[in-house]
């Protein structure tokens, strides 16, 4: 254990960097969620930067290189993994609709992540009336069906990555909510809520200073879940056409675009699917990750097979 | 030489650990004969359990490893056995009972399965493993035998389901019995039948009885020998009565000299204006009245000790007082202002005069703020009680008037033992600068030696200070040293109030005398002539 | 437990009067029926008429009215679509979906209890890693794309089993195994965590202690408690399917729920979109009292 200094108010300074150090190291232990890591890694930069090398690639067509096969190199690395039924290359296409794949589940996590666990925070600590209402709202949003609410945003405000983020987001409100407020029941029974309530802290305080970074990890493993999840739904609302329009791209809609071709082209939809895979399966396992190492009770775990490791 | 029954010979386990490999069981040797019972006597961390564990083979490896050693039984090593042979002396020749019976028993399961289970493992047909199990119930004392072999272990009282577990330990007759800390979830009354139960039980069948406990007064009431464990290791072994009388280890000495209820009681206090005053608190749980007009007065600088068993009331009463709780009737003044009538306003001012410490005080700090924020947020809620520039200087003052270093402020709370966690809780409830204090149980997760150490501070505290306690446990020796009034409570209703003195020296009611006779003193030549009273007692009624 | 069902009815009801409110005003929001079901060069007339049949020339508030009024007697409306009563449109694919969903949700569960639970003895160990591996690619992968590279492969290369459809046995089984998929990958990881604790709780410590086998700890000792938590989960997975799985029904025109949904979604087929809402609502309500009732068969303590 390291020595710390005391008496002054940045303390929290080396605590914090300690704790980062602390989770790389834990990081390291799993060897599977540092590659997942460093996958997701990888996608973040592409999505970022990726459009704006990539973008004339991406949209020039060329007509000798009609549902080009994978493999060729041809057609120079850009090839590699075919082109389209317009001769469109597709690594460069899966790489600018990464963009808008990950945009929208970003967006969508972001958005209900926030709203759900505010609502879940009130649903959990206020009076039983007012909880009551918010969960039959939850009810109400859990059992709409998300088909539904596409289409009538399509036809209201038309198909745009903000709409459809607005889309999702409203339909997983409810996950957020329903796990806040389990949580927060659970935890504002624990004698250190009781504690700070003997002290006169005020609701507001309870709730945000006591309740609610108790509950924060359980919150960003399953936004990290839901991430995956999210993007699932997108990709299967724009492979049903009530979701991204061309001549925007997102994986779901190469993946039906490719559809008409699966028996003489069946890469067209193969790489976008794998590429689906690759990202939700690297957000799992992070996820489960993430369970263990913010689990005060687990995480020594990581830290044991770190020390073996290294 | 006459062979032991049982012996552990120089056994050593060790764990691995996020902090490395721990050694838990260090070399340790004990032997049981039959008919014997052998206390193995340890705090927390001992390794006293570990040892246990690795006759019935209940260690997990990974993470443990058992590496020397030897567990002789019937001459037999059980470390060389194949996991097969060792299933078969589970539970048929050696049996145990665990702390804790309500997780130790299956919930899905009814007992009377979970009892005949232990005998068609070792081959019993069904339906005479039901008969045996019938019979056993009703040896153990359970009311209603036939009726409670269908119920499931959620709709026994805790002493019932201890009752239970021996039932099912003893099914197949086995020559040795472990028992881990049998009793110490229970409350005193229970505790001493329970443990006749055992003794009884040892008497009919002959089984070697192997008990592992922290209570020196367990040990006194039915323990011929007694192992010491510290840190893993045997530090001394002997007679009960010889290790009592004549302790040679300084571990074993400062184990008893910390026992409590020993020292000299307090005088009386002249009488004064109280500053709290409860009148005829009434609360109801649907149906179930957990308090029934509960009327007391609190002096300034007074301690009242309040005493009662699970079901009592007293924890209610304590979070009523604080208003976590809202009572049905009743009044509560303090200085003159009725607090159960006091508006949010009102509220959050008298919460810097009333504090509070709790039971576990690994549940009751936030275990994600440091020391130094734990302290300090007494004055983020209450500002004006000390400038921010202060803060740094007056939590290392508190820090250090709990015993404890300065330099903590920065750490956080699972870097503590439980004996600093329960100062760090008391420096908490100090920072708001309190007239009174009410401890719930503040001191019965905490191993002997520390209770010890945290009453003197808390008596400490109450002579500098001045400040009052509402002191709230379910074991009369703890208060004994401490107290200035003890009010004896039973099923929400007061039994007895008075002094310390009149309450230990010359209790009044039944109920009073039985909690006192039933609990249990370190000394066995006193747990002796208690235990035939008690006898004596229960004869007579 | 009556008065328990009672409570639930009213939640649940409350609930989807909800739904069918914000339903019935959201879908009309999503354009005319008209302009969808009559040909481009119809005349103003002929929309009139259209509109005139189907009520749909009233205000809103006044069509509600009449929705209502109809549903009070049990009347769910006609499908323009079809020309035929709404539910018995909605119930025709509701059957198939509902088929569809117990299968698959009988299969997952037996398949997905033994592989957690065998993982979960030996945590850490090659089964474990694999099943973990295999359950994960299972709850990473999205179903469409299963879907079309499984037609790819068992039906249009190896040819062993029909594109889409329905008709014989084996139509059924691309889907089931597409929807199989998910649920399984889910389910196993909830089975394996909750063993995992089961297994190391303080009753298993007692069974070793009796001399108790092995199997019987893993089987009877630890997964009857394991399984409260792994129902949960069946019971979200089972309501997900009953909702109809839209994707892989429209991929193997499959006449489920699900694909009459989004049918009538597209073609403003409004009183069958409402229909739909409600049956599966009312067959979700009944299949999460079923949950609260195994619950209660495997937990005593919550019994009364």
């Amino acid at each position: 254990m390291t020595e710390t200094s005391l008496s002054t108010a940045e303390d929290d300074l080396p605590e914090m960097q300690s704790a980062a150090r602390r989770l790389l190291r834990m990081l390291w232990a799993d060897k599977f969620a540092l590659c997942a890591a460093l996958f997701l890694l990888v996608v973040v930069v592409l999505a970022i930067i990726g459009p704006h090398l990539l973008d004339a690639a991406a949209q020039k067509q060329n007509l000798r290189m009609r549902n080009a096969p994978p493999f060729g190199f041809a057609n120079g690395w850009m090839g590699v993994l075919g082109a389209d039924a317009l001769g469109r290359p597709l690594l460069p296409r899966i790489i600018v609709a990464m963009q808008n794949t990950m945009l929208v589940a970003a967006g969508a996590v972001f958005f209900s992540s926030i709203m759900g666990s505010l609502l879940g925070l009130v649903a959990g600590y206020a009076k039983p009336g007012v909880s009551q209402v918010i969960m039959r709202l939850a009810d109400v949003i859990m059992s709409f069906p998300s088909l539904l609410l596409a289409v009538v945003v399509l036809y209201m405000a038309g198909p745009s990555v903000l709409n459809l983020v607005l889309v999702l987001a409203i339909t997983r409100i409810p996950v957020y909510l329903r796990t806040t407020r389990a949580e927060v029941l659970e935890v504002r029974e624990r004698m250190f809520v009781s504690a700070a309530r003997v002290m006169g802290a005020s609701s507001r305080r309870i709730v945000f200073r006591h309740i609610l970074p108790v509950v924060l990890p359980t919150l960003m493993t399953i936004a990290t879940l839901d991430f995956a999840f999210v993007m699932l739904a997108e990709s299967s609302l724009s492979f049903l056409g009530i979701g991204i329009q061309p001549p925007d791209i997102t994986w779901g809609l190469m993946i039906a675009q490719g559809r008409s071709y699966l028996t003489t082209a069946w890469w067209l939809s193969f790489w976008p699917g794998l590429a689906i895979i690759l990202t939700t399966l690297s957000l799992n396992l992070l996820s489960n990750w993430m369970r263990i190492a913010l689990d005060p009770v687990q995480r020594w775990r990581l830290e044991m097979g770190g020390r073996k490791n290294g | 030489m006459a062979e032991h029954l049982l012996e552990v010979k120089n056994l050593s386990v060790e764990f691995h650990t996020a902090a490395g490999t721990v050694q838990a069981v260090k070399d340790v040797s004990f032997h049981l004969g039959r008919g014997e019972t052998l206390a193995i006597l340890g705090e927390s961390g001992s390794g006293k359990s570990v040892s246990s564990s690795a006759i019935l083979d209940l260690i997990d490896m990974p993470p443990g490893r058992i590496t020397s050693g030897q567990i002789l039984f019937d001459g037999k090593d059980l470390l060389t056995l194949s996991a097969a042979e060792r299933r078969e002396i589970n539970g048929r020749r050696i049996a145990m009972i665990f702390q804790d019976p309500l997780s130790h028993l299956n919930p899905v399961y009814t007992v009377g399965w979970q009892i005949a289970e232990a005998m068609t493992t070792h081959g019993l047909p069904r339906a005479e493993a039901e008969a045996a199990a019938l019979k056993l119930v009703a040896r153990v004392g359970i009311p209603n035998p036939e009726a409670s072999l269908g119920k499931y272990p959620h709709e026994f009282s805790g002493g019932q389901r201890q009752r239970l577990m021996i039932a099912m330990a003893l099914a197949m007759k086995p020559d040795v019995l472990i028992a881990d800390e049998p009793t110490t979830a229970l409350d005193v009354t229970v505790q001493a039948e329970v443990l006749s139960l055992l003794a009884e039980l040892q008497q009919e069948t002959g089984m070697g009885v192997l008990i592992i406990t922290h209570d020196l007064g367990v040990v006194a009431e039915i323990a011929e020998r007694v192992v010491v464990m510290n840190a893993g290791e045997v530090v001394e072994t002997g007679l009960t009565r010889d290790v009592y009388k004549s302790p040679k280890h300084p571990y074993t000495r400062k184990l008893i000299g910390a026992a409590p209820g020993k020292g000299a009681m307090h005088a009386p206090l002249p009488k004064a204006e109280p500053v709290l005053s409860v009148r005829n608190v009434v609360k109801n749980y649907g149906p179930f009245r957990a308090l029934d007009g509960v009327s007391f007065d609190l002096m300034a600088g007074e301690t009242m000790a309040i005493v009662g068993e699970s079901g009592s009331g007293k924890s209610t009463l304590a979070t009523i007082l604080l208003r976590l709780n809202e009572p049905d009737a009743g009044e509560a003044l303090w200085k003159g202002r009725d607090l159960f009538q006091m508006s949010p306003a009102e509220l959050y001012k008298l919460r810097r005069d009333l504090q509070m410490v709790f039971q576990d005080p690994t549940q009751s700090l936030n275990p994600r703020m440091s020391v130094y924020e734990l302290i300090s947020e007494a004055w983020v809620i209450h500002p004006d009680i000390l400038p921010k520039a202060k803060w740094r200087a007056r939590v290392a003052e508190l820090l250090v008037q709990v015993g404890l270093k300065p330099e903590f402020a920065s750490r956080y709370p699972h870097q503590f033992s439980g004996g600093q966690r329960q100062r760090i809780a008391i420096a908490r409830a100090l920072a708001l600068e309190p007239k009174l204090i009410i401890c719930d149980e503040a001191v019965s997760a905490l191993d002997v030696s520390v209770q010890a150490q945290v009453i003197d501070l808390l008596d400490g505290l109450r002579r500098e200070m001045g400040i009052a306690f509402i002191f709230i446990a379910h074991d009369l020796p703890v208060v004994r040293d401490f107290a200035d009034h003890v009010m004896v409570m039973q099923k929400g209703r007061v039994v007895e109030m008075g002094t310390v003195r009149e309450i230990f020296d010359h209790p009044q009611m039944p109920y009073t005398q039985a909690l006192l006779a039933a609990g249990l003193d370190p000394d066995p030549d006193v747990q002796a002539a208690r235990r035939a009273e008690r006898l004596a007692l229960a004869k007579a009624s | 437990m009556t008065s328990f069902i009672q409570k639930r009815a009213l939640t649940s009801l409350i609930s989807l009067v909800g739904l069918v409110v914000l339903v019935f005003f959201l879908s009309r929001l999503t354009g005319d029926p008209a302009a969808l079901f009559l040909p481009i060069d119809a005349t103003d007339a002929m929309r009139e008429q259209f509109r005139e049949i189907h009520g749909l020339n009233d205000p809103l508030l006044v069509q509600f009215w009449h929705y209502i009024v109809d549903l009070a007697h049990l009347n769910f409306g006609e499908s323009i679509r079809k020309a035929r009563p709404a539910i018995d449109v909605v119930l025709e694919g509701f059957l198939w979906t509902f088929q569809l969903a117990v299968i698959t949700m009988v299969l997952v569960t037996g398949a997905a209890v033994v592989v957690g639970s065998l993982a979960a003895f030996k945590a850490g160990g090659f089964f474990d890693r694999f099943a973990s591996f295999v359950s994960l690619i299972g709850a990473s992968a999205p179903d469409f794309w299963i879907a079309i590279v499984g037609i790819v492969v068992f039906a249009v290369s190896l040819g062993w089993v029909p594109t889409s459809g329905t008709g014989t046995p084996l139509h059924w089984i691309l889907p089931i195994a597409v929807l199989f998929i998910r649920p399984f990958g889910l389910i196993v990881q909830v089975v394996r965590g909750s063993m995992i604790t089961a297994l190391s709780s303080a009753y298993v410590k007692t069974a070793r202690a009796k001399g108790v086998r092995t199997r019987p700890i893993i089987f009877v000792h630890a997964l009857r408690n394991a399984l409260l938590p792994v129902i949960t989960v069946i019971g979200d997975q089972a309501a997900a399917l009953l909702n109809g799985a839209v994707v892989v029904e429209t991929i193997f025109g499959f006449p489920g729920v699900g694909k009459l949904m989004i049918d009538s979604i597209l073609q403003r087929d409004f009183n069958v979109v409402l229909a739909a809402i409600m049956v599966t609502a009312l067959a979700i309500f009944i299949m999460n009292l079923l949950i609260d009732l195994a619950y209660s068969l495997l937990d005593p303590r919550i019994r009364n």
